[in-house]
């Protein structure tokens, strides 16, 4: 504990300027090469890296504190129980939420809008009723409410956008009626960039006693998250993008819908009392949580809000968008690049394409020169079918990036377009 | 840049840029189509069989760089060969993007196919190299749909 509790104080004192090189030397990853060249880490919204506090914290658990939790008298089991919990607490202060059993740990945002899926809307959606999802969902948020419409005979209506990226809530207004039983948006695309205007949204639904679930699967770790102040009913994000191991994650509910939900998975740790007649189910959270959790990843995910927390989270978003802005501004000047997604608000996503070079062919050249962005249709093949192209070439940003990395994807873009040429 | 430039040679940008035989075959009596759901790339090879031997090939979709000039120069490797011949330079070509870089070329009847040996210097690659030949295999067997996943 000593070494954590050393290097959290080390990034303590607040800094006049973002000081991204002492930032960079919390993150073991990034001290490598690729290909003989510095790795240059664009690739953050597909997963972000983990600070070597988040690291510890994992390991000192693995070797001073695994147990299984919630079922044991023994020491251990006490010490890995209040970790797991003490995680859960840091997960309410972080999004404040009312109480902590709002926030039942999931293995991801896809795990998390899944269990909405079947806790909420098996039960409550049936055949006739609708549900509103966006042009610019991730597969996530799509595949889920699709084959909840399939099995009850509801119908999946989509808010459409506008060629910047931008959902036209005039179409959303026209689309929301009585029949409306759910709207699922995502709060940052992670295709586009799109920064959507969620508490509005959420607003809107509620006139029609709508219940609003929020994708913040790219907006956790990119704007602070008041679930309260948004007044959203359930919020989903991963623990992975956010700076913590892969496995760990959380959806946020409001109590009572939680409470009159369905149960997700059925087992171990999510029940009061079972007979072969009838099993009671447990109070929240645990009646979300069956089987043995991802207890180290989500005590990681603990770790990693402390970590935000310690190096200031407004002057990290200050800096990601002064990445971005940099970014958009250097490969905006590069002839035959064309930037897909150009909504006003905007946070850490760059898609691009160049005019005759397929993404792949640009991933693999960026590759070749150390640079990690994603190629592809970010399972997003919706958005990629309005703007009609295949797939985008996209580098997303993290407060760990610097101006001479973006430097390097826009020299090296430059490459491949004079290979290609 | 010299395993890149191995990759994306000035052939292989050349077909790249101008696909050979990229079009709908009309009078094809075989054709299957060609799906990688990773990256989207997507193809479909038309055939026209006659006893038994590729009178006429084509091939159209989208993709990149690498899937394009491959199945670019397969329509050209296959105009003419016998089904067997066809099936014995899949495997050969199969063989050569699944190798390891550092070692020789295995005697082979690949021609100027070898340009695609760069491609094993780059894995994550190889199946952008043989999607056109996997479908192609598919065409030959009368599948209708492959999909490299």
């Amino acid at each position: 504990m000593a070494t954590i509790e050393k290097s959290l104080t080390q990034v303590k004192e607040p800094a006049a300027t973002w000081d991204v090189e002492r930032i960079r030397a919390d993150f073991p990853v990034l001290r490598q090469t690729v290909n003989g060249k510095p790795l240059v880490y664009l690739d953050n919204a597909a997963s972000s890296q983990v600070p070597q506090v988040v690291i510890e914290r994992g390991s000192m658990y693995l070797e001073q504190e695994h147990s299984n939790i919630h079922r044991g008298v023994h020491y251990l089991s006490q010490k890995a129980t209040t970790a797991y919990e003490g995680a859960r607490e840091t997960v309410k202060r972080f999004i404040n939420a009312r109480e902590s059993k709002e926030c039942i740990f999931v293995r991801g945002a896809t795990e998390g809008i899944n269990l909405v899926m079947n806790g909420y809307g098996r039960k409550f959606i049936g055949a006739g009723d609708e549900i509103i999802i966006s042009a610019m969902e991730h597969h996530a948020n799509i595949v889920p409410w699709q084959m909840l419409c399939e099995e009850k005979g509801a119908r999946l209506r989509v808010i459409p956008m506008n060629d910047a990226g931008e959902l036209l809530l005039d179409e959303y207004d026209a689309l929301l009626n009585e029949r409306t039983k759910l709207v699922a948006v995502t709060h940052v695309s992670n295709a586009l960039g799109t920064i959507n205007p969620v508490k509005d949204i959420i607003e809107r639904a509620h006139k029609y006693g709508v219940p609003v679930v929020i994708d913040g699967a790219q907006s956790a770790p990119h704007m602070p998250v008041d679930v309260q102040d948004l007044d959203c009913d359930f919020y989903a994000f991963s623990g992975h993008k956010i700076f913590a191991p892969t496995g760990s994650g959380v959806i946020y509910g409001k109590a009572a819908l939680l409470e009159k939900m369905n149960p997700f998975q059925g087992g171990g740790d999510m029940i009061k009392s079972v007979t072969f007649e009838k099993t009671t189910f447990a109070d929240l959270p645990n009646k979300f949580e069956a089987g043995t959790p991802a207890i180290a990843s989500q005590i990681g995910l603990g770790a990693a809000i402390d970590y935000l927390n310690t190096i200031g989270r407004e002057q990290a978003a200050l800096h990601e968008h002064e990445l971005l802005r940099y970014a958009t501004e250097r490969l905006s000047k590069i002839e035959g690049v064309r930037i897909i997604g150009t909504a006003r608000e905007k946070a850490s996503v760059l898609s691009f394409v160049i005019d005759e070079v397929h993404p792949h062919d640009i991933g693999t050249i960026l590759d070749q020169e150390g640079i990690a962005i994603r190629a592809g249709h970010h399972c997003a093949q919706p958005v990629m079918q309005r703007f009609n192209i295949p797939a985008t070439a996209r580098a997303s940003f993290a407060f760990y990036n610097t101006k001479e990395e973006v430097d390097a994807l826009a020299n090296t873009i430059e490459k491949v377009i004079e290979i290609f040429s | 840049m010299s395993e890149l430039s191995e990759l994306y040679q000035q052939v292989i940008l050349d077909h790249n840029k101008k696909p050979r035989n990229f079009r709908k075959l009309e009078g094809a009596n075989h054709s299957a189509e060609g799906y990688n759901p990773l990256c989207g790339d997507h193809l479909t090879v038309y055939l026209q069989l006659e006893d038994d031997a590729v009178k006429d090939v084509s091939f159209e979709g989208s993709g990149c760089a690498i899937s394009k000039a491959a199945a670019s120069m397969m329509t050209q490797a296959v105009k003419g060969k016998t089904k067997p011949e066809v099936e014995q330079l899949f495997q050969e070509f199969h063989t050569m993007v699944m190798g390891d870089p550092e070692e020789e070329l295995a005697p082979n009847q690949l021609g100027n196919l070898t340009i695609f040996a760069g491609v094993r210097e780059f894995p994550v690659r190889v199946k952008c190299a043989t999607l056109s030949w996997h479908t192609m295999h598919a065409a030959l067997n009368n599948q209708e749909l492959v999909s490299t996943e």
